[in-house]
């Protein structure tokens, strides 16, 4: 079964050297005639006074922890979808049992405002 | 030795070849089709009707100046559009494009490999491709391209739950992983699953728009508060790459979409046999047609929606499309307890 990995891996290395092989081959043509000016980074005209990695909005950390909840509830389900035909009325209870966990989840992240944007 | 290395070879040379010149025509099409909507006629110079454009566009980017800011993290800075390209080219690796045939006295499958996984095995290797995009942010250290890295990131998490939860609505109707067996349970089962599943479609085409960028989510690159996006800061072939990797997320969006929802390879109405005159047509022409008309629908939805607030993609990502899909897989398990 693990041989149908093998043209995965294959692709893996095929588009790699591809990818590879486009920057190396315009590095050849491209011209190089750099200066301060150009290698700035683009700030509307205006010259960077800081490094650009500041701190940013919580908000972006709630979603990532969000999605990793989710995203696991997710990956528990596929295998119980493949499995369905043979779990039926046993598998869909389990299945509600776990789904009202998440929901409460949910609804708690919901009220707390976690969902919100602004 | 061949069936192991030279065919999977063979495929992913042609796949990879038709992926490139897909991508750089499907830009023609898109600045086509945007023309003729807004009565204009689009590139018209290069070439009759403007059909040699993409190359004159690959040469051009082939040959610019590639630029690396002097703060910018070097190694990472190469590496990032390498690793959003990669990602969105192997997907490809279990799409289907049509049952096993006969090719030169061998029995060939057309798709490149198929995995007892395949569905999440497109899950997670589309999801990699964030992984460039924030790197490509970070690693510009410019703050244009870090705010629309952040935003990028974020919003394509946010959806990935949601397509993910239709997907596993999917999975219960075919009862398999696998791609190839998805496209057989719906021949098996006489319909497109587009027909039965037809809140998964809608949700999962309204996630695809969002996980590929595309507008009306394309907060990432909104050009009048962000510039460029994330990749701001990139020029010539780097930047090429980014680009490549954006439209073949597209088409790999469609292809899925396509496998999923509308019956891949399969011609319409499968089993009725009065239809089966149209076999003379291959069956990989069918799901080429398919998923021309995604692709179609994607730029026309461009062409067509005017573009989100942030917020408004947030709430509809967290508060309507989770909901429907969590309320979609319940209903779909009940129905099938139902009927069995």
């Amino acid at each position: 079964m693990l041989s149908a990995y093998i043209p995965i891996a294959i692709f893996v290395v095929v588009a790699t050297g591809f990818a590879l092989f486009t920057l190396v081959f315009s590095s050849l043509l491209h011209p190089e005639k750099y200066n301060k000016v150009k290698l700035e980074p683009y700030e509307c005209g205006i010259e960077p006074m800081t490094d650009a990695r500041d701190r940013y909005s919580i908000r972006y950390y709630l979603v990532a922890m969000l999605f990793v909840i989710f995203d696991v509830e997710t990956v528990f389900m596929f295998p119980w979808a493949v499995i369905f035909n043979k779990l039926l009325l046993f598998g869909l209870i389990e299945m509600l049992v776990f789904i009202f966990i998440l929901l409460v989840g949910y609804y708690y992240a919901w009220q707390k405002g976690a969902l919100e944007w602004v | 030795m061949i069936d192991q290395f030279v065919i999977p070879l063979l495929k992913i040379v042609i796949v990879l070849n038709a992926t490139l010149v897909a991508v750089s025509y499907m830009v023609l099409l898109e600045r086509k089709v945007i023309a003729w909507a807004q009565s204009r006629l689009g590139p018209m110079r290069v070439g009759p009707y403007g059909i040699l454009q993409p190359v004159a566009d690959a040469v051009k980017l082939m040959i610019k100046e590639d630029i690396t800011p002097v703060r910018a993290d070097r190694w990472v800075f190469t590496a990032a559009p390498i690793i959003s390209m990669v990602p969105a080219l192997i997907v490809y690796a279990v799409i289907p494009f049509g049952p096993k045939v006969s090719l030169f006295g061998r029995q060939v499958s057309l798709s490149i490999t198929d995995v007892n996984v395949g569905l999440l095995y497109v899950v997670s290797v589309a999801s990699v491709g964030v992984y460039g995009i924030i790197l490509a942010g970070y690693a510009s250290n410019s703050k244009y391209p870090l705010l629309a890295s952040l935003r990028a990131s974020a919003q394509l998490i946010s959806y990935e739950v949601a397509v993910t939860l239709t997907l596993v609505s999917v999975v219960l109707m075919a009862g398999t992983l696998s791609m190839v067996s998805i496209v057989d349970a719906q021949y098996n089962g006489r319909v497109w699953f587009a027909f039965v599943q037809p809140v998964a479609f809608v949700v999962f085409f309204i996630g695809a728009l969002a996980e590929t960028n595309r507008a009306p989510f394309d907060m990432p690159e909104a050009e009048q508060e962000l510039t460029g996006g994330f990749h701001t800061e990139y020029s010539g072939m780097r930047f090429a790459l980014f680009f490549l990797a954006e439209y073949a997320n597209v088409i790999v969006a469609s292809s899925v979409a396509t496998t999923l929802f509308l019956g891949g390879w399969l011609r319409p109405f499968p089993n009725v046999a009065m239809l089966r005159f149209l076999g003379f047509i291959p069956s990989w022409t069918w799901f080429l047609i398919k998923s021309f008309v995604f692709l179609y629908i994607f730029i026309w939805v461009r062409a067509t929606l005017p573009r989100y607030r942030y917020d408004q993609l947030m709430r509809l990502g967290w508060k309507v499309l989770i909901p429907l899909a969590i309320a979609n897989l319940v209903v779909t398990g009940i129905v099938k307890v139902l009927l069995s």
